[in-house]
């Protein structure tokens, strides 16, 4: 099951909207797809980000993968405790493991995410 | 990223268990092969700390066989095969005219007419065909044997232990590069103490039939002292922080084996004539144009495979390798680079995307097993 109050890109990443900020990170179908994340790499706060382009890398002990914005706006903080503990990304995808706060004004973005349902047909179809 | 099967993807004697097992299958040189099942990290410890189970049915058995079995080898090989005594093997390679390296291999001297040569999964068919050249016109049958053969290995501290409840074999008395025929849970084995992984270990080649009911005793046997079956990920951790080649990564057609630092493999002394001779007779006489060295990553960031090495701005080389260590929790890499950044110590530099990473070079292995 993934969480129903967030929004999803067909990348695996998960927005959340709360008062004009966007949270983001990647869902745990991509955390358990990638495997044991170990370096995170993300755009200096300040940073334009922009919705359907790359803002970041994730890698696992295997893999470099692309991160995608769900949405555009501006870096307001990104989380450094995944400097230290990239594996919070699999522990705790949804919490602990966010990676980006962007300041968010286009809320006509949202409607071209994924909602939970929609996501979890995408996951279930491989 | 998918686990879906592929179209003419061989399969193992095992696929079905690493599937019951939790595995991640996917494609691998034709072959449908575990890549995870746990997780990396946590197979790779297990292999360091207690031990680790792996099928590597997929690799190439080449039996060769007669009267010139020895003599053949040695013409169509860069080491001296002749000069193992039965019953021990030798680390080899098989170079191209030219020196460059076709495939890595180990070779054992089963009898004094009979050897097995294995060669990685990705090659079998190439190095097959090339001995099957080499050979021709001497007294010598060359059997490939390598659907006929599966393979399981167990690998770590905890190997004697797990291995010893199975098998006849004398574990105490086979050395490291040492081969004995015998039985594993009650099926004909040939019992080998080598690996891929830097720590103590044996492999064993059984008949493709057979490899199930050894895994699943292996397996057993394994499990109350911890270990756990691996899959291709952490082999391929384990054996770099072990600064072990992998043909394709660190070794290929245009590298020769005193680039990569295995000069020691090839016999210029040895008798035969042997294909390579002159290149690789002449590759040993000169400066090497670039050597192989390990990299710690000091900067943020993980060197990979094709990143560009660069010393101050100028271009000195190529990543072979690249993980972050499990072991040593620290990003590690093996490159290629000029003989100049070649000492330890040296400070370079690696692109990682559009960023510059400081990374030193340090001597290899990376991890070496207290003994």
């Amino acid at each position: 099951m993934v969480p129903t109050d967030l929004r999803y890109t067909r990348e695996h990443e998960w927005v959340r909207v709360e008062d004009g900020v966007a949270t983001v990170g990647i869902t745990a179908h991509a955390a358990d797809q990638l495997g044991d994340i170990v370096f995170v790499e993300l755009p200096a706060v300040g940073a334009a980000v922009a919705a359907g382009k790359t803002f970041g890398v994730v890698e696992s002990v295997k893999a470099v993968s692309d991160l995608f914005a769900p949405v555009s706006g501006a870096v307001l903080e990104t989380n450094g405790e995944l400097g230290a503990r990239p594996e919070l990304a699999n522990s705790d995808p949804y919490g602990e493991g966010w990676m980006l706060r962007i300041s968010f004004s286009d809320a006509g973005e949202l409607d071209a995410l994924l909602d939970a349902a929609a996501y979890e047909a995408l996951v279930a179809e491989g | 990223m998918t686990d879906e099967p592929v179209e003419g993807v061989r399969e193992t004697p095992l696929a079905e268990r690493h599937v019951a097992l939790g595995a991640r299958m996917i494609e691998f040189a034709g072959w449908l092969m575990p890549v995870q099942y746990a997780g990396i990290v946590d197979e790779h410890r297990a292999v360091r700390e207690r031990a680790g189970l792996f099928d590597l049915s997929h690799m190439g058995e080449l039996y060769v066989e007669g009267p010139q079995a020895g003599e053949a080898l040695a013409r169509a090989l860069v080491s001296d095969p002749p000069s193992l005594q039965v019953g021990r093997a030798q680390y080899s390679m098989i170079c191209a005219p030219d020196g460059g390296v076709i495939d890595d291999l180990i070779v054992y001297r089963l009898g004094v007419e009979q050897y097995l040569v294995v060669a990685n999964a990705s090659n079998t068919a190439v190095v097959s065909d090339a001995l099957a050249e080499r050979l021709e016109g001497m007294r010598v049958v060359l059997d490939d044997r390598s659907l006929d053969t599966a393979l399981v290995s167990v690998q770590g501290p905890e190997s004697v232990a797990i291995l010893s409840d199975l098998t006849d074999v004398d574990l105490g008395a086979l050395r490291y590069y040492a081969a004995a025929e015998g039985t594993v849970a009650g099926v004909s084995a040939l019992v080998a103490r080598t690996g891929y992984t830097g720590e103590d270990g044996f492999e064993v080649f059984v008949e493709w039939e057979r490899a199930g009911e050894v895994w699943d005793a292996m397996l057993e046997a394994g499990r109350p002292r911890g270990a756990v079956p691996v899959g291709l990920g952490a082999r391929d951790t384990l054996r770099l922080e072990a600064g072990m080649p992998l043909y394709g990564n660190e070794l290929d057609r245009t590298t020769n084996p005193f680039e990569a630092g295995l000069g020691r493999v090839v016999r210029l002394d040895k008798g035969a004539d042997f294909v390579g001779r002159a290149a690789l007779q002449k590759a040993a006489g000169e400066p090497a144009r670039r050597k192989l060295v390990g990299l710690v990553v000091r900067g943020r960031g993980i060197a990979r495979h094709g990143y560009p090495v660069l010393s101050g701005e100028a271009p000195t080389g190529t990543v072979t390798s690249g993980t972050a260590s499990p072991t040593l929790g620290v990003p590690i890499a093996m490159a290629y680079v000029t003989p100049r950044d070649a000492e330890p110590g040296t400070m370079l530099d690696v692109a990682v995307r559009e960023q510059r990473v400081a990374a030193e070079v340090v001597a290899l292995p990376f991890y070496r097993r207290k003994r």
